[in-house]
């Protein structure tokens, strides 16, 4: 699930952009320093790859919808953390262009989702320890299964705070996030097991891939790692706190979550509750006081539930939708003249 | 399907940037930088605003049309990137009861602004990024990126996967072509073969790293992509980032529908 721009406010974009930058530095410079040229086709070709492979889709066993491969977290598991962590970047910057998946500012926040997690996280704590020294292979499965599924637990969350960070959207914290975790926890379970079944593949036919990447990446990496991860810890608690990963092409997850939403009329109501119960929260971790839930000026308690309107007058109003109609339709008849224009020259014969 | 689609789609974004129009031409510096104003100004909003993001629209129309590139294709990519922010965005009007009056006598629930407010601000920014790419080619939107200090890896990166994207997708198309002639029903659709084929096609692709890795080296790669191109920045460059930044920040700090319906209103009576 790609984050979008129109849910973004410009405070969390800039923040999350500012962090995937550094990164993106970061990791360019650790494979620099490696002075391994060799890699560089090598993750370009991966980064195709993983758009070839999103689009094989598969049938989940029971359910009758389907299901496709991550990406950032097998990336992480093959090539190491740095390498795929660029491989995502570059990944996520092509779908952001050519699909228009989440946007040009939230490309940033997609990035640290999709691309930090699974590499920096998920990769370090969850994989590198339970799959030791990759030699047996019931632990490489468990490892790949359950970083895939923690990398997209942390995605989804981070989606959630950045959406409440910014403000714009109304939901609270509680119940966008149980409407994002367990779906996501479906999604990642099934990915887990691709990805652990891919990896298994892999090795079983061309073993050595998986030992240079898993040693190269991992040893000297190590001590510096944990400066990383230290400087993100601080990081998200700075900019209030971040988490997420991927989703992109899951319409069936989206699908599933929606039919379920509006089939149950009565979570919306629970979701009033709470709404409530979490208003204080919600209005300490407002970056932008503007955007949340500002309590008014003298307003009791109690008349929290109206909304922060400015006040409006009507003649204003009329006046903005005059306004508005003339821009609107101004800008399209220059268009139109201009496409026409275009035509009526291209009919003629060149002089 | 949805690979043939996705793939026919990328193929036409990428016709359209080789066009050779005014907006073609300007330097992918320029265009780059004037869409991320584009974008900060857009989402820059409060989440009541409606009206003053209108005139917004002009920017994308007007590159657009001076850029030769078909408005129904685009709008038909915005449509079919909708669902997430949609998802999000129509809880406002279930969860956001107060009203608020738009015209005399008409009152409309606070949510629904705000939700309006959220699409528009969907469809300018997606808009806006689409029409970037449109009428920018993506190895000139990488050259850009690396004169405005990108790391020259990152942006070999991007331009590696570009140049395999197409590539390697037509290998997938013919994969998932021969695996669903050969499935009967759903038989062969599971994911046991599912993983056997995206661990095949890994293995392909690292082999084929391997072999343009080999080639690259015969042909002196030390580890960036060279370009043979000059890049100079022209006066258009500057007078189009000017124009549409200077357009931006009068949009941003004044709401123009709103002084152009006074002064309509004041002319009327």
């Amino acid at each position: 699930m790609h984050m979008a721009d129109a849910l973004l406010s410009p405070p969390v974009a800039g923040a999350f952009w500012a962090g995937t930058a550094a990164t993106i530095g970061y990791a360019s410079k650790k494979l620099m320093d490696g002075q391994d040229d060799r890699k560089i086709p090598l993750m370009g070709v991966l980064g195709a790859f993983i758009f070839a492979s999103q689009m094989i889709n598969f049938t989940i066993p029971g359910t009758g919808s389907s299901g496709h491969l991550g990406g950032g977290m097998i990336l992480a598991i093959l090539l190491g953390p740095h390498a795929a962590f660029l491989v995502m970047a570059s990944v996520l910057t092509v779908q952001a262009l050519f699909f228009a998946d989440g946007g040009l500012l939230a490309l940033g926040c997609n990035i640290w989702n999709l691309g930090i997690y699974p590499c920096y996280v998920a990769w370090p704590l969850v994989y590198k320890p339970l799959a030791g020294d990759g030699s047996s292979p019931r632990r490489l499965f468990a490892a790949a299964l359950l970083s895939a599924v923690a990398a997209l637990q942390l995605g989804a969350f981070s989606v959630v705070l950045q959406t409440l960070l910014s403000g714009i959207s109304e939901l609270s914290f509680g119940a966008f996030l149980l409407m994002m975790q367990p779906i996501h926890l479906a999604i990642g379970v099934v990915e887990g097991l691709v990805t652990a079944g891919v990896v298994q593949y892999v090795r079983s036919v061309r073993p050595e891939i998986l030992e240079t990447s898993g040693s190269k990446g991992a040893l000297p990496a190590g001590a510096s790692l944990r400066n990383v991860l230290v400087g993100f810890v601080l990081l998200a608690v700075v900019t209030g706190g971040a988490l997420s990963w991927f989703a992109s092409a899951y319409p069936d997850g989206l699908e599933w979550a929606i039919e379920k939403v509006t089939g149950k009329p009565e979570l919306s109501e629970r979701e009033h509750g709470v709404a409530a119960a979490l208003k204080k929260l919600q209005e300490r971790t407002a970056v932008l006081p503007d955007y949340g839930f500002r309590k008014q000026d003298g307003a009791p308690e109690g008349a929290e539930e109206t909304p922060s309107w400015p006040s409006v007058d009507a003649g204003t109003t009329v006046s903005g939708l005059v306004g508005g109609a003339l821009v609107l339709a101004a800008a399209l008849t220059v268009g139109w003249a201009i496409r026409a224009f275009r035509k009526t020259r291209a009919g003629r014969p060149e002089v | 399907m949805a690979l043939e689609a996705a793939y026919s789609d990328i193929g036409r974004l990428d016709r359209l940037s080789y066009k050779d129009t005014a907006i073609h031409r300007l330097d992918p510096r320029a265009k780059v930088v004037a869409t991320m104003l584009f974008v900060v100004a857009v989402v820059s909003f409060p989440r009541y605003e409606v009206l003053s993001l209108l005139p917004f629209a002009v920017f994308p129309v007007l590159v657009a049309a001076l850029g030769d590139i078909p408005a129904g294709f685009i709008a038909k990519k915005v449509l079919a990137v909708s669902p997430f922010a949609l998802f999000v965005g129509m809880f406002n009007p279930l969860l956001d009861p107060g009203t608020v009056s738009i015209l005399p006598g008409a009152t409309v629930s606070a949510g629904w602004v705000s939700f309006a407010s959220i699409l528009v601000k969907f469809v300018l920014t997606i808009g806006a990024a689409l029409l970037l790419i449109a009428t920018t080619s993506f190895p000139g939107i990488c050259r850009g990126l690396r004169r405005l200090g990108f790391p020259a890896l990152f942006v070999s990166q991007l331009l590696f996967l570009y140049r395999y994207l197409f590539v390697l997708m037509e290998e997938a198309m013919r994969v998932v072509r021969a695996r669903d002639m050969r499935s009967f029903g759903s038989r062969g659709a599971g994911p046991r073969v599912y993983v056997r084929i995206v661990g095949a096609l890994f293995l392909r692709t690292v082999e084929r790293a391997e072999r343009i890795y080999g080639c690259m080296l015969a042909r002196g790669f030390r580890g960036e992509v060279p370009s043979m191109r000059e890049e100079k920045l022209g006066p258009a460059d500057g007078v189009f980032v000017l124009a549409s930044g200077s357009f931006f920040a009068l949009c941003r700090l004044v709401s123009v529908p709103e002084a152009i319906g006074r002064f309509v209103r004041g002319l009327a009576g």
